[in-house]
């Protein structure tokens, strides 16, 4: 029982390391590769979950994550532009929509409108397409995705979406705290939710969907619940990538951002927020960072250029789905109870083995 | 004693094959009532017609004495249906499975479906999901503590009852079949119903287990107040706990009536036994 205690003390104090490096690189170099990197990954982390609360706890497999994103991106940007910026942006257009002269909401207004739009949408599209399975349902999605991302490019839509060219001079958050702060408010949301008694539904859904219905969860309203709130965050999380990325462009939300984080929830473990956020973590760091030498030509002459980190990437890539089948964590949350058990049984393991090899040489 | 189930003229074809045909049957408060009949007879259909998995392609199904499935002959079947009473139903009446559970029917299932990543005590609680008072909003933000607490005690108690208590931070597949059963009997429990629906819950249970079952079966009855309506094959089981049997076969009813009538009817052991050609 103390010894529980303990570990879940070491489980906050890790929480609270992250934030404090979070804190530190802001202070020590608050320009550079692990800035970017801890900021990205925050970002994906948070489209990660949200992503992993539909797919891994409730079953349903849907591609429309770039899709939300994309609301999210383009309804942050274009009602958080001050209006003295507006002109300038717009520069292109013949006329801007009417409320775009009066409108301008401060930073995390915006970006809770963001999520809005992208949970209204995703309501209005889960009306039909929630009866789907499986495959059909990531098909009808990832159509969705397209379609918006389409409208995102008509030109008709200009004197809103500025289309075809991007939006610009929005407010960002500066520093990887602000990112840390707002990825771990969206994070811990979606952790109560899946921990609540909603949870537990979704769980039933995923498992077995006729007994949930014998048990009295309403199938429909439940998918609804977590199609909704998972393209909320998805929004939101879009949000926080346009501030990223200090542009909103539509080319940038397409298939391949859904497959990138479909690629982090499988490698964090389907049915684990904490995988998931490890995953997005380390997904970036390779992608950005740790790799980013095999970029230069002389680390093997000949073989080694412009590109090569990508190669190598995709090779770890398919190391870990080959040999990590259930991803880093399986279904399993974090925490330092496991991670201490786990080794002492590794350690046991090896030993018994080693104990087992020596009797038979005996 | 008034009747707690009703089903009247139930036919449910499936294209051209009539898997029920023409089935009336009651079920009275306090008592359990056993459907049996031959493989395929129709008996697993029936109970997915009262529990709103199908619906039926004629008949009413009423609880309580309100109508809770009814159907007509519509679409294709207008042409091709096969059934009698045709004419007979107007209305149509279409509950999804989790409306007619909170009205208080709960079943179990032939082949167990057990919530699997889910240990036992969450597949109780996973069944109280329904009778909540909280919301998504103070769900997901722990302002139900009080509820979600007496969730838990209630789940606890119930676990206890049916002697699972030992087990319940296990792996629900991670348990023997005998007890994989009675926490599927658990979980329906859960739900709080007036009509607990059993498809064959000694499957693959050996005479001992059965026995025990048997016991377990009428315990719960008293204990919760129940109305039982199951369908079985283990005959002892059928002739020792029932007080009344229903026996279909392909579809149709064939007998009904008390067991010791029911042992002697010789349609019905025509229909278990078969007939030998020089008879």
């Amino acid at each position: 029982m103390k010894s529980k205690t303990i570990f879940k003390a070491i489980d906050i104090v890790l929480l609270l390391a992250a934030f404090g490096v979070a804190i530190a690189v802001d202070l020590v170099m608050p320009v550079g590769l692990p800035a970017t990197v801890l900021k990205k990954g925050a970002v994906f982390a948070v489209v990660a979950v949200s992503m992993n609360l539909l797919n891994g706890f409730t079953g349903l497999f849907s591609l429309g994550q770039a899709g939300f994103m994309l609301l999210g991106a383009y309804t942050y940007a274009i009602f958080s532009i001050p209006l003295e910026a507006r002109a300038s942006v717009y520069y292109m257009q013949d006329h801007v929509a009417g409320f775009l002269n009066v409108v301008e909401l401060p930073v995390v207004v915006a970006m809770i409108a963001a999520g809005a739009v992208a949970a209204i949408f995703a309501f209005l599209i889960g009306l039909p397409v929630l009866r789907l399975k499986s495959d059909y349902l990531a098909i009808a999605t990832l159509g969705f995705a397209e379609i918006v991302g389409a409208f995102a490019k008509w030109e008709m839509l200009g004197p809103i979406t500025n289309a075809p060219n991007p939006l610009v001079n929005y407010p960002k958050f500066s520093k990887v705290t602000t990112y840390f702060v707002a990825a771990g408010i969206c994070i811990a949301i979606i952790a109560l939710l899946v921990r609540s008694t909603y949870g537990r539904a979704f769980k039933a859904i995923r498992d077995d969907e006729i007994a949930a219905e014998a048990m009295g969860i309403n199938l429909a309203k439940h998918k609804m619940i977590s199609f909704v709130t998972s393209s909320f965050f998805a929004g939101v999380g879009g949000a926080m990538l346009a501030m990223f990325q200090s542009k909103a462009q539509a080319n940038s939300f397409n298939t391949a951002l859904t497959y990138e984080i479909l690629l982090i929830v499988v490698i964090g473990g389907i049915g684990s927020l904490s995988g998931s956020v490890i995953a997005s973590f380390l997904y970036i760091a390779c992608s950005e960072w740790w790799l980013r030498f095999l970029d230069t030509p002389d680390v093997i002459p000949g073989l080694t250029r412009n590109g090569f980190r990508l190669v190598v990437f995709s090779a770890v890539i398919m190391v870990i789905v080959l040999f990590f089948r259930r991803g880093l964590m399986g279904d399993k949350e974090f925490s330092t109870e496991r991670l201490v058990k786990g080794s002492k049984q590794f350690v046991k393991d090896i030993q018994d083995r080693k104990a087992r090899k020596a009797k038979e040489v005996n | 004693m008034h009747n707690l189930l009703k089903l009247e003229n139930i036919t449910m074809q499936f294209g051209g094959v009539v898997a029920v045909n023409n089935l009336s049957l009651e079920v009275n408060e306090g008592e359990i009532v056993s459907l049996i009949g031959p493989n395929g007879a129709g008996k697993t259909t029936a109970f997915n017609v009262v529990t709103g998995v199908y619906e039926p392609t004629n008949g009413c199904v009423s609880f309580e004495g309100k109508a809770i499935v009814e159907s007509y002959p519509r679409g294709k079947m207008r042409k091709t249906y096969a059934g009698e009473n045709r004419g007979a139903y107007h209305k149509r009446i279409v509950k999804t499975p989790d409306k007619i559970t909170k009205l208080g029917i709960a079943r179990t299932f032939q082949n167990i479906r057990l919530f699997k990543s889910m240990t036992v005590l969450e597949n109780v609680l996973v069944a109280m999901h329904m009778r909540r008072k909280s919301n998504l909003f103070t769900a997901t933000f722990m302002l139900n503590r009080k509820e979600e607490k007496e969730m838990r005690r209630k789940a606890t108690e119930l676990l206890d009852k049916v002697g699972l208590l030992d087990v319940k931070d296990e792996l629900a597949t991670s348990l023997p079949y005998g007890k994989q059963r009675r926490l599927e009997i658990a979980r329906a429990l859960a739900t709080e119903p007036k009509l607990l629906l059993l498809d064959e819950p000694a499957a693959g249970m050996n005479p001992q287990e059965t026995d025990e079952l048997t016991a377990f079966i009428r315990e719960i009855r008293d204990e919760f107040g129940l109305t039982i309506f199951m369908i079985e094959h283990h005959m002892n089981l059928v002739m020792d706990i029932s007080d009344r049997i229903y026996v279909i076969d392909f579809g149709k009813l064939i007998a009904s009536g008390v067991p010791a009538e029911i042992q002697n009817n010789e349609v019905v052991i025509k229909a278990y036994l078969g007939v030998s050609e020089d008879e």
